[in-house]
């Protein structure tokens, strides 16, 4: 039997202060019964001899200082998993919303998980197929990478993201994966749009999903991604599954924390957020990667929305000097009707070199990409200077340039949503585009390459 | 042990009462795990502690065990080649013991205490020695011959000495002082927070050779100087910091990776040990040192981090050697410093960082140096110090990066809209500066060549130049301009891209020597001094441009150093020019 505690003094937005307890520890999990018989959940975020601040999951509405009776659990928050999880849906704290049965845990797991340890690090070096030209040939992504997407309202992230859900591959491979999915905050159009999208696919009976919606407590969402990555990590290193997670949308999780370090009255940091927003979001994303020895990997796709457009607001901020690299979407491209509105310039994928050439897609590949970068800058450039100059003030040069640039959004970024185009299609789409451009401005690519590919289909 | 007892816990801050007589930056256990934390405040019995390990499951009345002594760093035989965490436990022993996540309240000894080494001695007994003196040798690896010192406050005469294989913990010699007789280990234990002292300090005057064009040749760093990278994300911090951990022509390189990435650390780890060192021939882990404390590992241990990679750097430049510290990324560790700070309810300065930011970032860096090292023979040590930073969004009006800048003596800026376009290194050369070059021109003149300091100021002039000719060529379109001026453009491309820009995964391409640097600078700008000739010989610009030399010139980065190319390509030129000019006839 646990001790009950009658002792709330104060209730200031999602926390709770209760006094005269005994024995209760840092991080505890703790169980409030208001009035009328309801259950809440909390944590406990600071205690003194005197008192306990205590986070409420649910938010703090109907709670009264007089009757509400507070249970210390001794234990931090746990989830309960074993094989059974898949193909389940749950919600923000954890329960079935499926209408499905409990799920009987073979273990029961601390949802803030441990670091790993670098020393056991595998460097992630398997390259994923999206069959999205703009990732797969700009910015590949590898298993055990963690790159987010930053979009901003309106931007089609959630197609793009399901899309790479949907055709993600390993080169060659048949191994088991599994999709594990977390919305926080997300309206419940976005949530079924995912939902129905998995299971046209048939990709529900493989994924798990966590839904904290709009509508829902806030501070739930501090739970949200926890379990799903907690879930994930059981999958890929005791199921030896390769997992890749979906984190939607974290601009919304920072809001919760800023939230709660609000009514705890703690000194902000930038934008009201609190100082330790980086060290909170590192704790999540540092969960994906690959562990030596073992088969499974998490591969993590965290989604944000940057307000205004605004890469240098904290949460993105944060987000890129953590994550390894960045998709960033354009609002002109999709102005311009241009599916995926990828913009390659800003996005970068850190772990890139080691998972393309030889045996991992084409030697060709590492002096491709960064020669159509060099070649789509200098045409964006071009771009620019005509729209001051007019185009007839543009050398030869910068013309072909400028049609080049054109020409690579239209063809190589643009394609349908249900389009996926294998990486050597990439490949030769990358090359006939680059046959524009005159042979001796070509420096980014070594001359056997150049001999091999520029002249083939000319 | 004297103990304590919980009051209050707030995340990594913890309160314990009945503590008096506990020394400021004294280490202290926590709880039944004896959870590591250090006292960063005393309020009468009050003290406060930052926890270097996750608090969770940490209540009131927990028992808080004071040790007395500061949190010191082991210094002796073993440490080269190993990872630690912030607090110098070593991440491969845990992981041994615990597996591959990292459990909570681990003691490991920082250095093996079962392994022998050979130790040869350098005294005789009888004869007496004064702190920094070297006692004997060991060869930690084929690289590192590793010196035992006489320790701080041991001076006297030695009246024992052993010889060959002993371990750590062993007495190697027994010193007589004034009043007693000490018994001196392989191995020292000293604060992370104390400077470790040095007999004098001299003027940093020989470059820190990285092979990285942009830095050796227009931003040199002086061995002994300190330098700062501060860069918005994804503008090639890290990879800069790898290429100098790899590269440099430092003996020791301690790298610290503070609350940076989990996989960066792991591409470490997975390939210093197969890189070789261009200087040496050896595997670069035989001269590295690694603290990795990744943005998921507790806050305050990343606090501590960058004093444990100092203090070990510290070590090994007492030994005579030339010494690189990495810290990546400053900015972690401040904002480390915030979060503590924040919890202790302290009046924050800027952005919320602790007034003391300034203060504390000064002292850091003013640990590096050139200096003649303590012990009668007068070794040289120099030990240098990169930071890179990362400013929120890349703001250089950060107070981190201004707080850097004040004690820093060059200035690697880099540059989103160059990361954007590809060009690696991104490092802007308008706005990076160094203040070395005047120092260094000795070494340059004397070890690279005579004209060497002048080519630099030359592509110096041409960038300068370039980015004001493009600023005119923006509002009247670049045909407006003047040939020479046009050619000024193409001159200053050419320094871009064949010569700044640098790739770092290609085999030939990641390290340039400075004589082939030099070889680079002079044919690039030989080009440019004849095209101008050539211009005024009536040549025009569009044949200029065309010439297949520049070709050649543009593939000199991806040659073998010692490819006789590199030399033929200035023939090259002269040769083209004079047939240019004979077909005009």
């Amino acid at each position: 039997m646990y001790k009950e505690y009658l002792t709330v003094s104060n209730i200031v937005g999602p926390l709770v202060i209760v006094e005269k307890i005994r024995d209760v520890k840092y991080g505890e999990l703790v169980e409030i019964e208001t009035g009328d018989g309801l259950l809440r959940r909390g944590t406990v975020l600071d205690i003194s001899t005197e008192r306990a601040v205590v986070q409420v999951f649910e938010g703090t509405m109907g709670l009264d200082v007089d009757k509400s009776r507070v249970r210390f659990l001794g234990r931090s928050q746990q989830l309960g998993v074993s094989e059974e999880i898949i193909g389940r849906i749950f919600d923000g704290s954890g329960k079935p919303k499926d209408r499905g049965p409990q799920i009987i845990a073979d273990k029961m797991l601390d949802i803030t998980g441990e670091p790993i340890n670098p020393q056991a690090r595998d460097y992630p070096s398997e390259f994923i197929q999206t069959g999205i030209s703009s990732i797969d040939g700009m910015n590949p992504l590898v298993r055990g990478q963690k790159l987010p997407l930053f979009s901003g309202s309106g931007l089609p992230h959630p197609r793009i993201a399901a899309q790479i859900a949907r055709q993600a591959a390993v080169l060659g491979k048949e191994e088991r994966f599994a999709v594990v999915f977390a919305g926080m905050g997300i309206t419940f159009e976005e949530a079924n749009f995912f939902i129905e999208d998995f299971r046209n696919t048939g990709a529900l009976e493989r994924a798990v999903l966590f839904l904290n919606l709009a509508n829902e407590p806030p501070i739930e969402r501090i739970a949200t991604p926890r379990l799903a990555l907690t879930c994930a990590e059981y999958l890929a290193f005791e199921l030896d599954m390769h997992v890749l997670v979906v984190l939607v949308d974290m601009t919304f999780y920072a809001e919760a924390l800023r939230e709660i370090s609000a009514a705890r009255k703690e000194i902000p940091g930038r934008r009201g957020y609190p100082g330790y927003l980086y060290t909170d979001l590192a704790s999540m994303y540092e969960r994906a990667g690959r562990i030596k020895g073992k088969k499974g990997s998490i591969t993590m796709i965290p989604i944000l929305t940057m307000p205004e457009d605004d890469k240098t607001h904290p949460i993105a901020d944060l987000t890129g000097y953590i994550t390894e690299g960045q998709i960033m979407l354009s609002r002109e491209l999709h102005r311009k009707g241009i599916y995926p509105p990828i913009d390659v310039l800003p996005s970068l994928s850190r772990l890139k070199d080691k998972g393309i050439g030889e045996e991992k897609t084409r030697s060709d590949h590492a002096d491709v990409l960064n020669q159509l970068f060099a070649c789509y800058a200098r045409g964006k450039e071009a771009r620019e200077l005509a729209l001051i100059l007019g185009e007839a003030a543009l050398s030869d040069i910068d013309r072909i340039y400028l049609q080049f640039a054109d020409r690579y959004e239209d063809e190589f970024v643009r394609q349908g949503e249900f389009e996926s185009r294998s990486i050597l299609e990439t490949l030769d789409l990358g090359w006939k585009l680059l046959r524009f451009i005159p042979r001796a401005e070509l420096k980014r690519i070594r001359p056997e390459y150049l001999e091999k590919y520029y002249l083939e289909g000319k | 042990m004297e103990q304590g007892k919980i009051i209050r816990v707030a995340g990594p801050l913890v309160v314990a009462s009945g503590c008096l007589g506990a020394k400021m930056y004294d280490m202290v256990k926590i709880g039944a795990l004896g959870l590591i934390g250090e006292i960063i405040e005393l309020r009468e019995d009050h003290a406060f502690i930052q926890v270097y390990e996750d608090t969770t499951g940490i209540g009131p009345d927990e028992p808080v065990y004071l040790t007395g002594q500061p949190l010191s760093v082991e210094l002796g035989p073993g440490l080269v080649s190993s990872i630690y965490d912030g607090i110098q436990r070593p991440l491969d022993i845990i992981r041994e013991k615990e597996g591959d996540f990292v459990t909570r309240g681990i003691e490991v000894p920082a250095l093996d205490r079962k392994k022998k080494w050979e130790f040869l001695p350098m005294v005789e007994k009888g004869q007496s020695v004064q702190t920094g003196d070297i006692l004997g040798e060991i060869e930690e690896t084929p690289l590192i011959k590793h010196k035992i010192m006489v320790p701080t406050g041991s001076e006297g005469e030695i009246v024992e000495v052993k010889k060959g294989k002993l371990s750590v913990e062993e007495t190697v010699a027994k010193i007589q002082t004034e009043d007693r007789i000490l018994e001196i280990k392989m191995f020292q234990t000293w604060s992370i927070r104390k400077n470790r002292e040095v007999r004098e300090r001299l003027m940093p005057v020989d470059p820190l050779t990285t092979g990285q064009r942009v830095l050796d040749t227009l931003f040199p760093l002086a061995k002994g100087g300190t330098a700062c990278i501060p860069g918005p994300f994804g503008s090639g911090k890290t990879v800069v910091q790898h290429q100098l951990a790899k590269w440099s022509d430092a003996q020791i390189i301690v790298f610290v990776a503070c609350g940076e990435r989990g996989n960066e650390v792991a591409d470490l780890l997975l390939s210093f040990p197969e890189l070789i060192d261009p200087h040496t021939g050896r595997p670069l882990l035989e001269r590295t040192i690694i603290i990795a404390n990744t943005s998921n590992m507790p806050v305050a241990a990343r606090e501590a981090s960058i004093y444990t990679g100092m203090t070990i750097a510290e070590y090994f430049r007492d030994m005579g050697y030339s010494v690189a510290l990495m810290a990546d990324s400053s900015s972690r560790w401040a904002e480390a410093l915030r979060e503590i700070s924040g919890r202790m309810e302290e009046m924050p300065g800027e952005e919320g960082y602790p007034a003391y930011l300034a203060s504390r970032i000064a002292e850091f860096y003013e640990r590096a140096g050139n200096v003649i090292c303590l012990g009668s023979e007068g070794r040289k040590g120099a030990l240098s110090v990169i930071g890179a930073v990362s400013p929120p969004g890349g703001d250089l009006s950060d107070p981190v990066v201004q707080s850097t800048l004040k004690v820093v003596k060059v200035f690697w800026a880099l540059d989103d809209r160059l990361a954007n376009m590809r060009h690696f290194p991104a490092i802007n050369w308008l706005l990076s500066y160094s203040l070395y070059t005047e120092n260094i021109k000795g070494f340059w003149k004397d070890q690279v060549a005579e004209d060497f300091a002048d080519l630099r100021q030359t592509a110096m002039q041409l960038l300068e130049e370039e980015s004001e000719l493009q600023e005119i060529a923006r509002l009247v379109g670049v045909e407006s301009l003047a040939v020479r001026e046009r050619l000024v453009l193409e001159s200053a491309r050419s320094i871009r891209e064949d010569f700044l820009h640098q790739n770092a995964f290609h085999p030939q391409d990641t390290y340039t020597s400075l004589r082939k640097q030099y070889l680079m600078l002079r044919t690039i700008i030989h080009f440019h001094n004849s095209a101008i000739q050539a211009l005024e010989d009536g040549v025009s610009l569009e044949e200029i441009q065309v010439l297949e030399v520049r070709e050649q010139i543009s593939k000199m980065k991806f040659l073998p150093e010692e490819d006789t190319e590199l030399l033929e390509v200035y023939i090259q030129i002269d040769k083209t020019f004079k047939n240019i000019l004979k077909a005009k006839e």
